[in-house]
């Protein structure tokens, strides 16, 4: 037992301001715990927490951010993409299912598959998989909401526009028809905004995406019940902490690809074109960086899924934990070492070919470790066969078979027989299906019960799994043997005479039995069970909090957060939920009528802090809208709008942080319960939201870093980089924005330590001069690009210094625009010495940001004369 | 269960139905397609025991024999079963692929065929041991039986990729660089091959003839096709040649030992002897000529030749016996 009064981890500095820090006893005893809570004031808490915890009435029900609304509507929206996506593909088989077929046009087809894949990926996969996660994650770790629910709510809203704005460009005619993978130059030259949509919508798509990720990671983080330590959690906590890490460094270099490329299409700056020193093979580099942990980005969610069903079937713990903890990270390593796999046929050396042809066959055994450790528990359980165990099933059979051909793909000289044919198509599907869809209708099934509080149908699930199943091996097997006879991917039409029309003809009758069993599973998903009663509390008997849900709902998450001390503690720990339900546990009461939940240390589950959380409002959907402005308008090559769409969502973000975020307390403590006193702030390190800028800016540096292996690939790839005789960027313009931007962050550093000795003027005058030296600096780094008149247009080489500069100071911008908001928090009174959160955010980002100025100003000035 | 099974008792009957065909990679006529095929069937085989196996446990454990087995049991399942046993086969197969790559890709001798994909359509140039200007030709790839000859790969606009299914794997065509591959043929005849790498509108219709040949006769062939074009030799044909002229054709086509001399489109001086038309969309017949040079896009949707509807039916007619008799 601590007692915390003596024991601080951090001593402050002299003449620092002292940070409150937890006061009372922790852990909690058994003789505690067993004190019974007086009925009364057990019915007094529970409806002040109810009050506070309401869902918002009538209309402003879609001002809501908890994360059992967000999550539901992120759920039934990524499901209602993946349909309209599946409707694509039933429209490109019924094309293909004779030969020579006029059903679709050349160009339709195009853009149908084009779309399918990229609905499919950005719109369903990997949304998918942060919308379950926003819905359960909480309830797995007995918390009562996400860390930052408003910003959930963002990601959802941007999500829901840019999701639309792209998908209906089918609807007109418009869509991308380059491929999901938008090679240039053929997707540069690509006429009509069909390109730039699918750049700038998906865009904005990531950068939610990447916002749910961040979200996530300090959700499992900091989030856990006191008590859970970081090998107490279940398993979906893992997979969340490995596949949110993946997504934020996998996502950056698409962006930065992005950039590159829309910059190409708006600007004509010539990154992809090879006649002016470009070179289209660095986009299928950052493409498929980003492409190859995208498809484990699919994949392992669901093998978390799965990792919760299996032992709630077996009625036992999961055999084999930390091996499947070391496999899924060891997994998330490899998975950014495969990339090339996809460029065999590129004609690359053949060390790399080898190099990576081992690396992807290596990634089959910690796949098959987390495949093996769930049959061995089975194997040591006393299996019930549930009714999401038989999807569970039905994907391991599927997922073998695409792992198996996955083997043979891997193998560099058979690819480049397989590549890019049906056989591709049948791979990537069984790999998929099995390892996405099939685990993610058994998670539906599992979870059903604990987000609608009611049971799905036993025989309906039967029918549309026999459908699915049956269906989808009917419509794919075939396809492997259609490519091996030589049927290239991605054709709208092929010839009769060459034995591939009956085989097209079976996929296609195939794939309409699938579609029969998703519709069953979707009228089982979405009928009304007004009728049906309540299913009892936890129905399946899992072991893991989540069910310790309330049946009906009741908003809150959990009555009183607990104190865990097993993996499964529905099953080990005795009278926890009776304990939960009476409040027994932490914060059980919400007396200042705030929405909060208990932030813990990262590794051992000490609680830390009281998080005062964000609560119903508009300003996201208005922030996600004009976000989606920014992003939209471009398309259409209409920047005024653009602009100021793009100032409306700053604004508005401002005015969401400013009035809900890092707010003065009443109080610097309060009870937490079980003799436990919590400060109400903290800031620095032990701040959720410190956590949520630093792995922000981790996934900012990696998109910064593609464009710097930008700048290297060029240089490698190509000998006229940079070209005999070309114009290079003035040095001393690069050296004094060096010196002005270093200026400002050394500013912001010291700004935020006068600020904690109390010396309130000097932080003020440091953080009014600091955003003037930064932007200076960011001014002396554009004149060193444009006062030796280097011209984007012209060559690649002028164009990536001037990428670069762009880059730099749109980062320079938002990092004035917080120093300037620290300066505004400090003069109306939100920061002060003692609550200081926003300045030690901001000086984080400036350390990013300082670090990346350097470099660009090194890149640009120095590097040309080193080469 | 049942399906599955019907299925899988199917399956040697599609298999062996699907190892002809002119584009299949389980029907070799070269060296490396029939490793790859050899090397096909024997990972199939073992696929095939490996997924038995792993879901016949999982059926075991879940529906047969439900009794809790040990954890001991449990953990030599996942180190056997994750670690030791796929370390094992998939070192076999990374050393077998491994030293089969650079086989694959040895320097061809004799032969070179420069090939370039435009849209949708290749140029083919032949440069025999010791030529120094190639003889242009179009759509359609010879290669003599016996010997690995040297592929070299370049694209005009956008990204294409060069596939003979029949004789080996692909390689990409980039533009702004030049990439290579090798093939051996080892059994002569007309094969197909095909664009494998997305290429705009048309990528489903730039397809090739593949023919292989003994190699005297391929030696013939070339020292042919090496020649400018045969003289029209009917009315017919002359008054076709005439229109050709007349319509402008030879700003975009070459006719060798003509006026023609373009080099936007495929060369024509040999067309009549190729396989097939429009880059292996349709046979070379006179209906067919007609038919592309009538409307281009109705056949290949977005291609840049301009249709000739305008001109009356003799005239097309005229213009495809022209064509039809350049062999």
């Amino acid at each position: 037992m601590t007692d915390f009064a003596g024991s601080l981890p951090e001593r402050p500095r002299a003449g620092e301001i002292e940070d409150a820090m937890p006061q009372g006893i922790y852990p909690p005893t058994e003789e505690m715990l067993n004190e019974p809570v007086d009925p009364e004031l057990r019915e007094a808490q529970a409806a002040r927490l109810r009050a506070v915890w309401a869902e918002p009435p009538g209309w402003r029900y879609w001002s809501a951010v908890n994360n059992s609304e967000v999550g539901a509507w992120y759920s039934l929206t990524a499901f209602a993409f993946m349909l309209a996506a599946g409707v694509l593909a039933l429209l490109m088989r019924v094309q293909l299912s004779v030969p020579e077929n006029d059903f679709l046009s050349a160009d339709r087809f195009n853009q149908f598959f084009t779309m399918h894949g990229s609905a499919m990926m950005f719109l369903f996969a990997v949304p998918m998989f942060e919308a379950i996660s926003i819905l359960l994650l909480p309830a797995f770790l007995g918390a009562r909401d996400m860390p930052f629910p408003r910003l959930s709510a963002y990601g959802y809203w941007s999500f829901l526009i840019g999701g639309i704005f792209v998908l209906s460009s089918i609807l007109f005619g418009v869509a991308p028809n380059s491929g999901w993978f938008m090679y240039p130059p053929l997707a540069t030259e690509a006429e009509g905004p069909g390109s730039d949509i699918w750049l700038l919508g998906l865009s904005f798509i990531e950068v939610a995406s990447i916002a749910a990720a961040v979200e996530l990671i300090v959700g499992v983080i900091k989030c856990r019940p006191p008590g859970m330590r970081i090998n107490l959690m279940p398993l979906y906590a893992w997979y969340v902490l490995v596949v949110g890490g993946m997504i934020l460094f996998a996502f950056p270099p698409l962006i930065a690809g992005d950039f590159l490329f829309e910059m190409q299409r708006s600007f004509d700056w010539p990154f992809f074109d090879p006649e002016r020193g470009g070179d289209p093979m660095l986009w299928q580099h950052l493409f498929w960086i980003f492409g190859h942990p995208e498809v484990y980005i699919i994949f392992l969610p669901s093998i978390a899924i799965a990792a919760m069903v299996i032992p709630t079937a077996a009625r036992r713990p999961i055999v084999g934990y930390s091996w499947i903890v070391l496999s899924a990270v060891g997994t998330g390593f490899l998975s950014f070492g495969l990339w090339v796999h996809h460029m065999f046929t590129t004609g690359l050396p053949s060390m790399s070919l080898g190099f990576f042809s081992a690396a992807s066959e290596a990634v089959v055994i910690p796949t098959g470790v987390q495949l093996f450790a769930f049959v061995a528990t089975l194997l040591v359980g006393r299996v019930r066969m549930i009714q999401p165990m038989l999807w569970i099933a039905g994907a391991v059979a599927i997922f073998t078979a695409g792992g198996l051909t996955g083997i043979m793909v891997a193998l560099a000289p058979f690819d480049w027989q397989v590549h890019d044919t049906y056989f591709i198509v049948a791979h990537l599907h069984y790999t998929l299906f099995g390892g996405m869809v099939f685990p993610i209708i058994g998670g539906v099934y599992y979870f059903y019960p604990f987000f609608a509080k009611k049971k799905m149908s036993d025989r309906l699930g039967k029918v549309s799994f026999w459908l699915t199943f049956t269906g989808f091996n009917i419509c794919f097997m075939p396809m492997h043997l259609t490519g091996l006879q030589g049927m290239p991917r991605r054709v709208f039409t092929y010839p009769g005479d060459i034995g591939w029309d009956w085989l097209n003809m079976i996929s296609t009758l195939g794939a309409f039995v699938t579609a029969a069993g998703i519709l069953v599973f979707a009228w089982d998903l979405l009928r009304s069970k007004k009728d049906q009663p309540f299913t009892e509390r936890n129905p399946w008997g899992g072991g893991t909090l989540e069910w310790a849900h309330d049946v009906p709902d009741l908003g809150w998450g959990a009555r009183s957060v607990p104190y865990i001390t097993s993996r499964y503690p529905l099953w080990d720990q005795p009278k926890l939920l009776e304990r939960m339900d009476a409040g027994r546990f932490y914060i059980p009461d919400a007396p200042e009528g705030l929405r909060e939940t208990v932030v813990t240390s990262a590794v051992d589950a000490v609680p830390q802090h009281v998080a005062r959380i964000t609560g119903p409002a508009w300003c996201t959907l208005w922030a996600a809208a004009f976000t989606g402005g920014a992003f939209i308008f471009p398309t259409f090559h209409m920047y005024p709008p653009a602009i100021l769409c793009g100032v409306l969502a700053i604004a508005t973000v401002i005015w969401w942080l400013w009035t809900s975020t890092a707010q003065v307390p009443e109080a610097p403590m309060k009870d937490a319960g079980l003799g436990l006193r919590l400060p109400t702030y903290v800031s620095g390190p032990r701040a959720p939201g410190w956590w949520g800028v630093f792995i922000t800016m981790l996934g900012d540096a990696t998109a910064y870093a593609s464009l710097i292996f930008g700048v290297f690939f060029y240089w490698t790839a190509r000998p006229d980089f940079p070209p005999d005789n070309a114009t290079h960027a003035d040095p001393a313009f690069a050296a004094l924005a060096a010196a002005l931007l270093g200026g400002s962050w050394a500013m912001t550093r010291i700004a935020r330590g006068v600020n904690r000795q109390g010396d309130r003027r000097t932080a003020r005058v440091l953080l009014g001069l600091a955003p003037v030296a930064a932007l200076a600096g960011g001014a002396a780094l554009v004149l060193a690009v444009w006062w030796p008149g280097l011209s984007p247009a012209t060559h690649v080489y002028p164009a990536t210094m001037w990428a670069i500069v762009v880059w730099t100071c749109a980062h320079i911008g938002v990092g004035a625009i917080m120093q300037l908001y620290c300066l505004a928090g400090s003069i109306f009174g939100k920061l002060t010495p003692r609550y200081d959160a926003d300045l030690w955010n901001t000086t984080l980002f400036w350390h990013f940001l300082g670090v990346t100025c350097l470099i660009s100003a090194a890149v640009i000035g120095l590097l040309p004369r080193v080469l | 269960m049942m399906r599955r099974r019907a299925l899988l008792a199917l399956l040697p009957i599609l298999l062996l139905s699907a190892c002809g065909g002119v584009q299949s990679v389980l029907g070799p006529a070269g060296r490396d397609a029939e490793v790859i095929a050899t090397l096909f069937w024997w990972m199939l085989g073992g696929a095939v025991v490996l997924w038995l196996l792993m879901n016949g446990l999982l059926i075991f454990v879940s529906r047969i024999d439900r009794r809790p087995y040990s954890p001991r049991a449990a953990e030599a399942l996942i180190i056997g079963g994750g670690i030791v046993f796929p370390t094992l086969v998939l070192g076999i197969l990374l050393a077998f692929a491994l030293s089969e790559m650079p086989r694959q890709r040895e320097p061809g001798s004799g032969l070179t065929v420069r090939v370039t994909g435009e849209s949708w359509w290749w140029r083919v140039e032949y440069l025999p041991d010791g030529a120094s200007d190639p003889v242009v030709a179009a759509n359609e790839i010879r290669l003599p039986v016996g010997q690995r000859s040297e592929i070299t790969l370049n694209a005009h606009r956008v990204i294409h990729s060069f596939w003979i299914p029949a004789l080996g794997g692909k390689t990409d065509m980039i533009p702004g660089r030049e990439t290579r591959m090798s093939l051996e043929p080892t059994r002569a005849g007309e094969f197909r091959g095909q664009c494998t790498e997305f290429c705009g509108e048309s990528h489903a219709l730039m397809a090739f003839g593949a023919v292989v040949m003994e190699p005297e006769d391929f030696a013939e062939w070339l020292a042919k096709e090496a020649e400018p074009a045969t003289s029209p030799a009917t009315e017919e044909a002359r008054r076709g040649a005439a229109v050709f002229r007349a319509e402008g054709c030879g700003a975009c086509h070459a006719v060798r030992g003509t006026a023609a001399s373009g080099r936007v489109g495929p060369d024509l001086t040999h067309v009549g002897g190729r396989v097939s038309l429009a880059a292996g969309i349709l046979p070379m017949t006179e209906d067919a000529l007609v038919r592309w040079i009538r409307d281009p896009e109705a056949v290949k949707p977005g291609a840049m030749m301009p249709g000739y509807d305008h001109l009356p039916d003799a005239d097309l007619r005229a213009l495809a016996i022209y064509l039809e008799g350049l062999t």
